[in-house]
């Protein structure tokens, strides 16, 4: 993704670059290989199986433990589950309360100061609050999520339609535009990539939710099993199921990247 | 001045009405003690962890790992990102690893942290320590990067020693970015150890928070809340105050 420094017009210039790039790519892949070879090493020989597992044996876990479990499975897919629930939640009533409250000037001002002040409390203290009134099942995660992936949706949508030229306002105007031509042609294409920014700072905050929701009650769910293998001192399933979550978070972030780069592509 | 002074007073009267409301509902709509307790019997349990001195604990434990997490957040998320900002190609290698890991929530980690460290206050230590290190390090090399390389070339041909040329040049052409950084990451951490302790710990801020849920004790689960969401606003406050100081200088 870095620019390649493209300086000069001709050919040999711009294949030396590629060249740099691959270097740069090639080292990458080595120092993470380096990093799991040492971590089977350490893993194996140096440290007390009872907290670090190597990745070999966190692989086999996977398999064995992770994807064999019927009741494993369902946790993740109820995370998931609450993930979806939780975003597709944030993503409509963040961007229904942002134009709400972002189409006018005085809306803006009287809504914004407050928006940022509930913003700032750090939603993790009300976590408690939201099982105690939601209860320890999906409902009380899905309300917690969403209640934290909700504002920078929120913010980012009012931020977009805030930031308008107000030459483009005045073009529309003196051209006989109505104020929906307006939002139209100008506000809505203006807040895109901003809106995108909150969608991808949304989900983020979104997983987090769930995650620490799930992380809480260890009772049910992911949080169980969490606990579980921490308790008896069996790091590899542990590490399995972290490593399995991680890459459905990652997934989740890079489908919601890919979406931001396919609808911004025509404003660069 | 005008306009702050106007968004004091919005947000003074959305909290009128917060209160309001909650009267409203707890005295005239009766909703169940247990979910939304009455105003005054938080109030009194407010009061009572503050004369009690109980918030005095809690907060200089909560407080004292913020601390220690930060420090080592800072000392270590400046020194890397120098470490990588050395040389143009090491950038390129190791700057999407880093923001690509902070890209995954870390909170997934938190239970190797109780596995390795136990309950204790270390977990909390190493585990905002870790998010907090991120900002630190993608903007220190951000910094670096956006310093103008004659700069660098200039003093170098000066003779002036790495160290020099970090201390002279570097350092105050990155300092807004990395100033930025420190911000957040200072936000970060804070939320990051109230996050630890709320989760799985014995003691803080946090602890007393999941403590009064787990017991019904929901007054004092609200009050503790207040005091945590001013606890914020003040370490908000001090924390842009610095900012915009050292912005200045």
């Amino acid at each position: 993704m870095t620019p390649i420094d493209a300086t000069g017009p001709s050919g040999i210039l711009s294949r030396k670059a590629l060249t740099q790039d691959q270097k740069v790519v090639y080292t990458r892949i080595l120092v993470i290989l380096g990093v799991v070879v040492f971590w089977e090493i350490a893993g194996r020989f140096l440290i007390n199986p009872a907290f670090l597992a190597p990745p070999t044996h966190v692989v086999r876990a996977l398999f064995t433990t992770i994807f064999a479990s019927p009741e494993i499975r369902y946790a993740i897919w109820l995370a998931l589950v609450e993930v979806t629930i939780a975003y597709a939640l944030a993503v409509v009533v963040g961007i229904a309360i942002g134009l709400a409250v972002g189409i006018t000037e005085p809306g803006r001002k009287a809504m914004f100061p407050i928006i940022v002040m509930i913003w700032v409390i750090p939603n993790i203290t009300l976590l408690p609050l939201f099982m105690v009134v939601f209860g320890l099942g999906p409902v009380g995660k899905i309300a917690y999520a969403f209640s934290g992936g909700i504002f920078p949706i929120m913010v980012n949508v009012i931020a977009g339609m805030r930031n308008v030229n107000q030459l483009y306002v005045r073009g529309t105007q003196s051209m006989g535009g109505s104020r929906l031509d307006e939002l139209r042609h100008v506000v809505f294409p203006n807040m895109v990539p901003s809106l995108f920014t909150g969608l991808r700072l949304g989900m983020i905050v979104t997983m987090l939710g769930v995650i620490a929701s799930e992380l809480y009650v260890s009772a049910n769910g992911i949080g169980y099993y969490t606990r579980l293998y921490s308790e008896v001192y069996d790091p590899a399933p542990l590490f399995a199921l972290i490593l399995t979550l991680a890459v459905i978070s990652i997934t989740l972030n890079e489908l919601v990247r890919l979406a931001e780069r396919r609808f911004t592509r025509w404003r660069r | 001045m005008r306009a702050i002074l106007l968004n004091r007073g919005i947000q003074a009267l959305f909290v009128l009405l917060v209160i309001a409301g909650w009267m409203w509902a707890t005295e005239v709509r009766g909703v169940s003690r247990l979910f939304l307790p009455p105003l005054d019997s938080v109030a009194a349990s407010f009061q009572r962890l503050v004369s009690s001195g109980a918030f005095y604990e809690a907060l200089k434990v909560t407080l004292s790992t913020v601390a220690q997490a930060y420090a080592i957040a800072v000392v270590s998320g400046i020194l890397i990102g120098y470490l990588v900002s050395r040389s143009r190609f090491s950038t390129a290698v190791f700057e999407p690893v880093i923001s690509g890991i902070f890209a995954i929530p870390l909170t997934l980690f938190f239970p190797l942290f109780i596995l390795f460290l136990g309950v204790g206050v270390s977990s909390k230590i190493a585990y905002a320590a870790l998010y907090s290190f991120f900002p630190v390090c993608l903007n220190t090399i951000a910094g670096l990067q956006s310093v103008e390389p004659r700069y660098i070339q200039a003093a170098r041909s000066m003779g002036a020693s790495s160290l020099e040329v970090f201390r002279h040049v570097q350092l105050p052409a990155a300092f807004p970015v990395l100033v930025n950084g420190l911000r957040v990451s200072f936000l970060i951490c804070f939320a990051a150890v109230l996050g630890g302790e709320v989760l799985m710990s014995v003691e803080g801020l946090g602890r007393n928070i999941s403590q009064s849920a787990e017991s019904m004790n929901t007054a004092s689960m609200y009050a503790w809340i207040v005091f945590v969401i001013l606890t914020a606003f003040v370490l908000n406050m001090v924390v842009t105050f610095i900012e915009n100081r050292a912005k200045e200088y």
